[in-house]
């Protein structure tokens, strides 16, 4: 996935650090979906996504920040969002994405779910924290 | 009058001028409120008060926070909490205890002797006063913790959509606290209205993801356990794209567009039980 960290210099910003916070982070990606013009059922898809990042960072990552931004790469325009925290990383990558694994009581669908949801998805994990990256292109 | 309290002018003045002192207290405190409160209520409220001060300062205290004012200080928190309620501000209740060294002034400030008393009994005002204010944040805080649960309990009816169908019609997120409330309501309602279907309606819910769709599941597993049959209606197209990208799977559970088509579903149902009960078959 392409580096899109120069779009965060304007990004918007929400803090997660209770379930109320996941509600206000999926709002902030509602509000910029709508106001690019995208379908309805893409921004269905990508708040749905943000929900499942969101509540993960939350739940394994001990809270975090998200921030989001409209991107535009090649003539199309899409959202881009970031979710990172500083919790103790997925110890397992190919098994956390794995459909139906959870460390908890999950359903194990909200990572490999997100990733589905979205065009593109990058995760950046390790001891020091989580960073999931994602992008939909409009329409 | 014998007292053993080191301000014997200060008590001896309080004892003698007492219904004086509580008709200019009332009548400064009904100004400053007013009207809001009628000056009989007021009286009494601030007699009562007066009289538990004065039994404090008969203890030979002026520590506001110590046992001698005990009763001062639970009536002082009964003012604060009613004031709350009533609307009114902090500052006006705290301003109906201070306005208590305004009408002493006169009368003590005068000499030296009595100046001296009046500033540290000013003191214990102050206090008193000061502890209005934290009654009344504690009571504000409670009031709206309460309302929060009363709003969970509104926004999560359960209604008897026809004989033997109860609807849900869920607006908003579905958390873990509020899956715990429609799930009692909706088992209890069940029984209370000898029901055999029931609807969850979640046109009202803007985003269905795996914590959602973890709730509702287990909210038709409790109602099925109840015997009951469940369908999950107003799942939007966005929506059922979505559920389906996740990989969420509802199983065996029936799903409608909309509201209107569970309805006629479970009616239909609901006439063949009572049309199989009627031949004997069941
Ligand atoms: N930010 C994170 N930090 C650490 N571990 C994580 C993080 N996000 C996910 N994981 C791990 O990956 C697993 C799979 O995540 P996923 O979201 O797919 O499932 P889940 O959260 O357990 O259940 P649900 O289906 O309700 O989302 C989690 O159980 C957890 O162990
Ligand atoms: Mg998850």
């Amino acid at each position: 996935m392409k580096d899109y960290g120069a779009a965060l210099a304007s990004a918007d910003t929400v803090s997660v650090a209770n379930s109320s916070d996941v509600v206000s982070a999926r709002q902030m990606v509602r509000t910029l979906a709508q106001r690019s013009g995208m379908s309805l059922v893409h921004q269905t898809k990508l708040v749905t996504a943000a929900s499942e990042l969101g509540r993960n960072m939350l739940v394994y990552g001990g809270g975090g920040v998200v921030r989001a931004a409209t991107i535009t790469d090649a003539g199309r325009s899409g959202i881009y969002v970031a979710f990172e925290d500083q919790g103790p990383g997925i110890g397992d990558l190919d098994l956390a994405l794995t459909d139906g694994w959870t460390s908890g009581s999950g359903m194990g669908l909200g990572l490999s779910g997100a990733k589905r949801l979205v065009d593109d998805f990058d995760i950046d994990t390790g001891p020091g924290g989580t960073t999931v990256r994602i992008v939909k292109w409009g329409r | 009058m014998t007292t053993d309290s080191k301000m014997p002018v200060l008590v001896e003045t309080l004892t003698a001028q007492r219904d004086a002192f509580l008709a200019q207290w009332t009548q400064a405190v009904g100004e400053d409120l007013q009207g809001r409160l009628s000056l009989a209520e007021l009286g009494r409220e601030l007699g009562e008060l007066y009289d538990s001060i004065l039994r404090g300062l008969n203890a030979a205290d002026f520590d506001s926070r110590g046992e001698h004012f005990a009763e001062t200080r639970s009536l002082l928190i009964e003012l604060s909490r009613s004031r709350a309620r009533q609307g009114f501000t902090p500052t006006e209740t705290a301003r109906s205890v201070f306005s208590l060294k305004e009408v002493l002034e006169p009368s003590l400030a005068a000499d030296g002797k009595g100046a001296q008393q009046y500033l540290q009994f000013a003191r214990l005002l102050d206090d008193l006063g000061l502890l209005t204010t934290e009654a009344y944040v504690r009571t504000r805080e409670e009031i709206i913790s309460s309302q929060a649960e009363q709003l969970l309990e509104l926004s999560t009816p359960v209604v008897k959509l026809w004989d033997g169908v109860v609807g849900v019609p869920l607006v908003g997120t579905l958390d873990s606290a509020r899956t715990q409330v429609v799930m009692e309501k909706l088992l209890q309602t069940l029984v209370d209205t000898d029901s055999t279907h029931a609807i969850i309606d979640i046109t009202g819910v803007p985003t269905v993801d795996t914590q959602v769709a973890q709730h509702l599941l287990k909210t038709v597993v409790a109602a099925r356990m109840m015997g009951a049959q469940c369908t999950i209606s107003g799942i939007r197209p966005q929506i059922a794209q979505t559920i389906v990208a996740l990989g969420i799977e509802f199983g065996d559970i029936p799903t409608n567009a909309s509201l209107s088509d569970a309805l006629r579903q479970a009616l239909k149902e609901v006439a063949q039980d009572a049309a199989d009960d009627a031949r004997g078959l069941l």
